[in-house]
């Protein structure tokens, strides 16, 4: 019992951080179509830009503003120089350019940073809460905690503002979106800036636990997608289940099968369940009128 | 001054010694190094980078070897195999080299061999992996340790201490794999029982899976030792002092550098781990055969690089100077006349411990060459 609460811990913790990973994918997915595959550099760039603000002096909450202002600037000048001059390409062209767009980020901050790894103190202590005879750090509560926050942010931003009824207008239907007045540029744009907003915040709150390197952005690219895709991409809700469900299955795998194919186990169920659900747990059903 | 009149001293009595005309008027001796400068090695790279050539120079103006000026020619393969072997190449048919310092890692240590084999040049290798050594190649040398000894230095500890049962938790990256390998194979001859054998992948954020798993396996385990180098033991350490799990936890040489301690923070308490002596030259007792060397190649290391000295770079000093040691005894730049003499290295005195090679041990290293080291207060403790 005690064990297969720790491998709950475990996922969930590891899970929200796919989750908000995820979530950035789909905020810029639902406004342009584009899959951002520089979305594991904002989670770099909030984690090694608050480790370098701190080390140079700055107070951590100060240093963490900087890191998501940095993120959020970097998500528009991405959107400014590189998705707007090529508006009219393909879905596939400018998934391509966010390819060439993550590398580039990363060489820079390798040069701009330096290729060590770097960690963060916990925001409240290390001493692990002990559940059940299981134990969880402090820390997990902040990333879980944070990932709800934002979730739920987001909802009340999509739901409740005029600007995000615009997001979700873009999203639906963008001709029908810009006829109405909305200024279609402007909500992709925005959906940049948030998506690095989020990546940012999710790199802040992890770095105490996962640490943190030039590089780590590409393998959480890689999970985020897995888990938006399993969710069904483009759906809000999709992203948190599917990346909630990914962290668990590998920790579970990894608990109770084998944890040299956890990994393996994860993807193997994903693909099985996208076998069944082409669409992803929550997608929206393609529906091609000829 | 008085260091111009110290080398223009040295260049004497090396003529007079040698029989040799002043180290201008002869053609230089061409020594080659393949390292991985840049790369996901680079933090090994560099520092052997750093050191070669500080101490290349400092043979220069102490005036050369056999009279003659050392030449380093430093080709950066960035950690990429092939590269390595096209470098190695290079340095065969073009660059003419009498000896080879360098492959930094197992890979491209792996890939050169060959190379240097077919052209009968001394190779001095920098890399851990043993299969460099095992089966013994006739021009192929290392000078760091190898991961079967680092098990075998934790399971004696071990040993010292009672313990018999462990849990063995792997990266399954070269290196983790490779020791993963060397100790399932070592411990039984050490009366230990890997009660638990566990993996994780590189870039796992998350090890506490994988240690509950430990902490319940059939029987207990009294003991933990984790294979790996880079942010995952950081990651092991802070998730085991996490769960409590209450028993020695003991980490390999990959971890040896302060990026650790500041890593893995707290949880790095108590933490043992094999390591050269470099890691702690200031608590070597006087008596100790490698004090002086360690000593003077840490002072002149730090105070002309501005970074901190790392086993990494030690083993590329001790590579270069059983090199130049060779060719002084050989008194040629033939190459099997090299290798011959390399292989009669008896009691040098390295950064990595005391070097006694032979024609079936071309590394020359025994456990005594290990330090067990303990973390205490956020810095290394020498142990025994």
């Amino acid at each position: 019992m005690d064990q297969l609460l720790q491998f709950v811990f475990s996922g969930l913790t590891v899970g929200a951080v796919y989750a908000l990973v995820a979530l950035g994918f789909t905020l810029i997915y639902n406004a342009s179509d584009v899959i951002n595959f520089a979305q594991g550099e904002f989670v770099m760039l909030g984690g090694m830009v608050t480790v370098f603000a701190a080390a140079a002096g700055m107070p951590l909450p100060l240093a963490a503003l900087l890191a998501i202002a940095v993120a959020v600037i970097t998500g528009l000048t991405l959107h400014r120089l590189a998705i707007e001059p090529a508006r009219g390409a393909s879905a596939v062209t400018l998934i391509i350019i966010t390819i060439g767009a993550s590398i580039l980020i990363r060489g820079l901050a390798q040069i701009v940073f330096d290729r060590q790894f770097h960690a963060l103190p916990a925001f409240s202590g290390e001493a692990p809460i002990r559940v059940l005879g299981a134990s969880i750090l402090p820390q997990s509560l902040w990333v879980l905690g944070g990932a709800a926050v934002i979730v739920l942010g987001l909802w009340l931003f999509m739901e409740r503002t005029l600007l995000g009824k615009a997001v979700r207008a873009t999203a639906a239907n963008r001709l029908a979106a810009r006829l109405v007045g909305i200024d279609t540029a402007l909500v992709l744009a925005l959906a940049f800036g948030i998506s690095g907003a989020i990546g940012a915040i999710a790199g802040i709150l992890i770095t105490p636990i996962t640490l943190t390197s030039f590089a780590v952005g590409t393998l959480l690219a890689l999970k985020g997608f897995a888990a938006a895709m399993l969710g069904g991409m483009g759906n809000p809700v999709g992203a948190v289940v599917g990346g909630l469900a990914l962290g668990l299955l590998e920790s579970l795998a990894a608990g109770f099968i084998s944890s040299t194919y956890k990994d393996a186990v994860a993807f193997l169920v994903i693909l099985g369940v996208l076998f069944v659900l082409p669409q992803g747990l929550f997608g929206r059903r393609a529906v091609e009128r000829v | 001054m008085s260091r111009r009149l110290f080398a223009a001293c040295v260049i004497g009595a090396a003529a007079l010694a040698f029989g040799a005309s002043p180290a201008a008027a002869q053609a230089p001796i061409r020594i080659g190094a393949v390292l991985s400068v840049t790369g996901p090695a680079a933090f090994l790279g560099d520092p052997e980078a750093r050191t070669l050539r500080l101490y290349v120079d400092r043979i220069n103006q102490a005036g050369g070897v056999l009279g003659r000026r050392l030449d380093l020619i430093i080709y950066d393969d960035g950690g990429d195999a092939n590269r390595a072997r096209t470098f190695a190449t290079r340095l065969v048919e073009d660059d003419r080299i009498v000896a080879m310092v360098g492959g930094t890692t197992t890979g491209t240590s792996m890939a050169m061999i060959p190379v240097f084999e077919e052209a009968r040049i001394p190779f001095i290798s920098l890399a851990g992996g043993i299969e460099i050594i095992e089966p013994v190649k006739p021009f192929t040398f290392k000078t760091p340790h190898t991961d079967k000894m680092a098990c075998e230095k934790i399971f004696e500890d071990l040993r010292k201490r009672g313990l018999t049962r462990i849990g063995l938790i792997s990266g399954t990256g070269g290196f983790g794999a490779s020791m993963r390998n060397q100790c399932l194979r070592v411990a039984g001859e050490f009366g230990i029982t890997i009660a638990a054998d566990e993996r994780y992948g590189p870039g796992d954020t998350d090890m506490t899976p994988q240690l509950t798993r430990i902490r319940n396996a059939p029987g207990g385990v009294q003991a933990v030792v984790n294979a790996d180098f880079g942010q995952g033991p950081a990651i092991v350490t802070r998730n085991f002092a996490q769960l409590g799990l209450g028993v020695p936890l003991y980490q390999s040489h990959g971890v040896a550098s302060r990026s650790f301690i500041d890593l893995a923070g707290p949880a790095a308490e108590g933490v043992r781990l094999p390591a050269a002596a470099l890691l702690v030259a200031e608590q070597l007792p006087d008596s100790d055969p490698q004090k002086r060397v360690v000593m003077e190649y840490k002072q002149l290391y730090e105070s002309t690089q501005n970074q901190p000295v790392s086993t990494f770079g030690g083993h590329a000093f001790d590579g270069l100077m059983i090199l130049v040691e060779a060719i002084q005894r050989a008194g040629s730049t033939d190459g099997v006349r090299i290798r011959d003499v390399i292989r009669q290295t008896r009691g040098f005195v390295g950064t990595g411990g005391v070097v006694n090679m032979s024609a079936t041990d071309h590394m020359g290293l025994d456990l005594s060459a290990f330090r067990m080291i303990e973390i205490r207060n956020g810095t290394w403790k020498l142990l025994d």
